[in-house]
């Protein structure tokens, strides 16, 4: 970790369309170690609540238990946090989004948090499609209790202890995909231009969104024979397609020569601008994409980006019919049936 | 010989789950609350839905006796697996109602016991051609039975079969037909059999009758619950079914849209989760589970407690440990509510004993929670949320606000000119001020964690910073004790040395019990326990007397050890009174328990026939 952090700011630092420089979005000093992944994710999250001009006081970030989940003390200081027990952030957070629909959702869990302790509600929350950004910060590895091996190890992959992993992976993007999930995402968090636009993707999605995050752990799962670690990425991973994020009001980019341009709108009218290969994933294809993940795995490769849109999709509030208006703004008056209708309650029993 | 009595006797009718039996037998014991008689019902059910021995016992107090008293009087035997037991249950000059279609075996001659046999099966072969009608209407005619046995008035049957049935009314002859089947066989053949009568009173008053959980579920409707997260567990699934039945009427906004939010859950974590994030984002949020429930969310609790945020949970305990008896009642979830989670935790328990209770405590426990800032455990039983009980009825003052507790608003946060600290206490009452997550676009945010934080809710490990923090804790616990419900003390005689305590659904028969002491010359003060911290007046109440009967239904005594734990004295004067058989715990065993503890007999603390012989 660093003791310092600088609190120097270009004086002309960009304003978004709040006035806010970037460092408004910013957060107390890491304490996690220095190289680790989960502070780049960071700081792709602070970038991509800057560029969308959201209010830092309307975001509430939420997380578990583990390294990843202590990064909501490092990015956006004026939202409200809540780091809960381990593997249940899923819960909490179902239960303040029902109790407040307005805000911006953004949980951050582990592959310890979401795939083993967490993985019963995990699958939940996909179900019930919460509105919410879903962040993995996946590392294949504890760090917290120094370097035992994840759910989400490789077959193979071995951690600085040396001991290659014997179990079946999970990947938390098949699985998401297959429960419902209508925004499912990988990226790496060496790679912020991949991440950043897929944050700012996530948070306009109607719904749940997953980003599974590779991010490397430097100290207990960075060696030659891990598939979790930079190089292994970074020679593995294949982007599937980059995109823009249009917001409602503004135009449309001009793509580039020789890609396909995919235009996609939102729930709230921005819209995704898809640049992709020709013949790579159809990412409104749950069977294709399913299947071009298993065959990526055959051929070691990571498939990263936009792997699964489906804009359709109904948020829990939808699903249950449950007002507009956030619960915890209602007064007693709007909640209490009152004497009268108890009165009559009385009689109904007598 | 045998028994006589009008308006005073216990009848058990023995069935088989799953036929019908329960509102045939609701009906009769509701007859009883219409003409104007006090009445009990108890369901004595089998975790299973079909095929199983079931009971219901109705007790008929015109004294207003709502306990289990003990003993039976009268049995409608319909189920053949129970027959034998069901006749050996009967106490002399009972009466003994079975099926004669076929004969009774031997060995069921009792010289002490009056038969009435009725022809049940054969009756509803000769009446009806569908075989669930043969069924159903086997109960509707020994209803009619008993409605002549007891010499009731036949007219109130045949409106609540009217009331029933008032939207598909093609029911109402043949069911009020099957009613005077029973009742013209009985009359014929059975003239001047029964002492045992039911006669109009005017001893309800403005009662109602209800069962506890769904007055619970009420209660979270009118104490503004919004947000409930859950998991089914019996026998605490009715709380939820009652909210949302009462939500679905009162709760619908100007676009048809609810304004509640209700989810059904993975398990319990996330039933207590859901609830915990609701009420953090400010919303009234709870939750109703049993024993294994309490078990699963003693890490959330844990959180709720050491990070400080209000949230209400409803445990309707049934017989433990493990799944032990779960359709069965008992109250042996008091120390691990109590003392929820790990670490140095201590939670705020309300102890409702009826559904006037019921209602009253959830919905106060919304604003004990967020007065206090803590967990709220409702601490309800089998007996109490599954079985209807004569209640006071319910009321509400419409002046009543809710009491949010210390929440800031943005105004509030603009204009503070000191440092705000999540966790400081400012008031010298151990408790902070919390803010929303949304109120303002600078100030208020915070970072909530059950790590180790400062006043600032910043992490810490630093020891003093720790420690002061505990005790804090402590020092918000005493606050509790003027928050949470008083215990209701009663002297019968300032100078009396002997007391009761006890709690909850112990409450009706031990009061009975003391009563029948009383008017043999035997006074003894009592007290009920309504809530957790223990109010000092308790410590009082034990410290002015010598010798204290604690009245509960568990095993280990487990409000003696809480007291003893608590208060550190007392321990040789008090003394358990048990149940643990499932059932209701029975006021005559606990009169022939005291009168034998107060001679000075070396008893057994448990009341019930296995461990002793007592009752009647």
């Amino acid at each position: 970790m660093s003791y310092l952090k600088s609190t120097f700011r270009h004086p002309e630092s960009p304003k978004n369309k709040l006035g806010y420089t970037e460092a408004v979005y910013e957060g107390a000093l890491s304490t996690l170690c220095a190289g680790c992944g989960h502070d780049s994710v960071s700081n792709s999250i602070i970038k991509a609540c800057f560029e969308l001009s959201l209010e830092p006081h309307k975001i509430a970030k939420m997380s578990g238990i583990g390294c990843s989940s202590k990064t909501p003390a490092y990015f956006l200081r004026s939202s409200h946090g809540f780091n809960s027990v381990h593997g249940r952030m899923p819960s909490v957070t179902t239960g303040a989004n029902m109790a407040n629909r307005d805000l911006t959702f953004i949980g951050i869990s582990g592959d310890g948090d979401t795939a083993s302790i967490g993985m019963g509600q995990f699958m939940h929350l996909v179900r019930r499609n919460l509105n919410m950004v879903y962040i993995c910060m996946n590392n294949g590895v504890y760090g917290l209790t120094k370097g035992q091996d994840s759910a989400t190890a490789d077959i193979g992959s071995a951690s600085k202890k040396g001991v290659p992993n014997m179990f079946e992976p999970m990947d938390l993007c098949e699985l998401a995909i297959s429960l419902g999930s209508g925004y499912v995402a990988r990226s790496f968090s060496g790679d912020k231009s991949q991440l950043v636009p897929l944050i700012e993707g996530a948070i306009k999605h109607n719904g749940f969104a997953l980003i599974d995050c590779i991010s490397p752990c430097v100290t207990f799962n960075n060696n030659n024979a891990s598939t979790k670690s930079y190089e292994w990425v970074r020679d593995h991973k294949e982007a599937t397609g980059t995109f823009d994020l249009v917001p409602e009001e503004q135009e449309i980019v001009v793509q580039q020569p020789n890609q396909i341009l995919e235009t996609i709108s939102l729930h709230d009218g921005s819209v995704l601008n898809l640049h992709r290969q020709p013949h790579s994933l159809d990412i409104q294809s749950r069977e294709s994409v399913l299947s071009s993940l298993e065959e990526a795995r055959q051929n070691e490769q990571m498939l990263t980006g936009l792997l699964y849109l489906n804009t359709d999709s109904r948020n829990t509030h939808e699903l249950i019919n449950s007002s507009e208006k956030p619960m915890n703004s209602f007064t007693k008056d709007e909640l209490c049936p009152g004497s009268t209708i108890l009165e009559s309650i009385n009689e109904s029993l007598r | 010989m045998r028994l006589e009595a009008i308006n005073e006797f216990v009848i058990r009718f023995a069935n088989v789950n799953g036929t019908g039996s329960a509102s045939a037998n609701n009906m009769f014991s509701k007859a009883v609350f219409r003409m104007g008689v006090p009445v009990s019902p108890k369901n004595i059910f089998p975790s299973n839905i079909q095929g199983l021995p079931t009971w219901f016992e109705v007790r008929v107090t015109e004294s207003g006796y709502l306990g289990s008293r003990g003993d039976v009087d009268f049995v409608v035997a319909i189920n053949g697996q129970t027959l034998r037991k069901d006749y050996d249950t009967l106490v002399p000059g009972g009466y003994f109602l079975y099926d004669s279609t076929k004969a009774l075996p031997r060995g069921f001659e009792r010289d002490d016991v009056i038969d009435i046999g009725i022809p049940l099966t054969q009756m509803c072969i000769d009446n009806y051609s569908n075989p669930r009608q043969r069924q159903l209407f086997k109960n509707i005619i020994y209803v009619g039975a008993l409605a002549y046995l007891f010499n009731m008035e036949f007219e109130v049957l045949t409106n609540m079969v009217k009331e029933q049935f008032a939207k598909k009314e093609k029911l109402i002859p043949p069911n009020v037909g099957a009613l005077e089947l029973g009742y013209n066989y009985a009359k014929e053949h059975y003239p001047d059999t029964c002492g045992l009568s039911v006669s109009r009173r005017d001893n309800v008053g403005d009662a109602i009758m209800i069962d506890g959980n769904s007055a619970t579920g009420l209660g979270a409707v009118y104490g503004g619950a919004t947000v409930c997260g859950w998991y089914p567990i019996t026998p605490s699934t009715s709380v939820v079914e009652g909210f949302e039945k009462y939500a679905k009427k009162y709760r619908i906004d100007e676009h048809g849209k609810n304004k509640f939010a209700l989810l059904q859950s993975e398990d319990e974590l996330s039933a207590i989760g859901m609830a915990i994030g609701a009420n953090w984002m400010g919303a009234r949020a709870f939750t109703a589970t049993s024993g294994p429930g309490l078990s699963l969310m003693g890490e959330f609790l844990g959180l709720a407690y050491f990070a400080e945020i209000p949230v209400v949970l409803v445990d309707v305990q049934r017989s433990g440990p493990s799944t032990g008896m779960p359709t069965r009642t008992q109250q042996s979830d008091v120390l691990s509510a109590a003392y929820a989670s790990h670490g140095d935790t201590k939670q705020v328990v309300l102890i409702p004993c009826d559904p006037a209770d019921c209602f009253e405590m959830m919905a106060k426990a919304f604003d004990v929670a967020d007065r206090l800032q803590t967990p709220v455990i409702v601490l309800s039983d089998l007996d109490l949320g599954m079985n209807d009980h004569m209640s006071r009825p319910f009321v509400w003052d419409d002046n009543r606000e809710y009491d949010r507790g210390k929440v800031l608003n943005a105004e509030q946060l603009e204009n503070m000119k000191e440092r705000w600290g999540r966790y400081k206490d400012v008031d010298g009452d151990g408790i902070g001020y919390r803010t929303y997550p949304g109120t303002h676009p600078t100030k208020g945010a915070y970072f909530t964690r059950g790590s180790s934080h400062d006043d600032y809710a910043a992490y810490t490990e630093d020891s003093s910073v720790y420690e002061a923090n505990m005790e804090r804790l402590v020092l918000k616990w005493e606050t509790a004790k003027d928050v949470a419900p008083h215990p209701q003390i009663k002297y019968r005689d300032k100078d009396s040395k002997i007391a009761a305590i006890f709690y909850g659904t112990s409450a009706q028969a031990s009061y009975e019990a003391l009563d029948g002491l009383e008017a043999e010359g035997i006074k003894i003060n009592t007290c009920r326990i309504k809530s957790f911290p223990f109010h000092n007046d308790i410590g009082s109440f034990i410290q002015e007397h010598d010798q204290i009967f604690v009245i509960e239904q568990n095993r280990d005594g487990q409000m003696r050890s809480l007291l003893i734990s608590e208060f550190n004295f007392g321990t040789n004067r008090m003394q358990s009174i048990l149940n643990i058989d499932g059932m209701p715990i029975r006021a005559r065993r606990i009169k022939r328990k005291i009168e034998r503890m107060l001679n000075g007999e070396k008893v057994s603390p448990f009341t019930t026939a296995h461990s002793s012989v007592e009752g009647a």
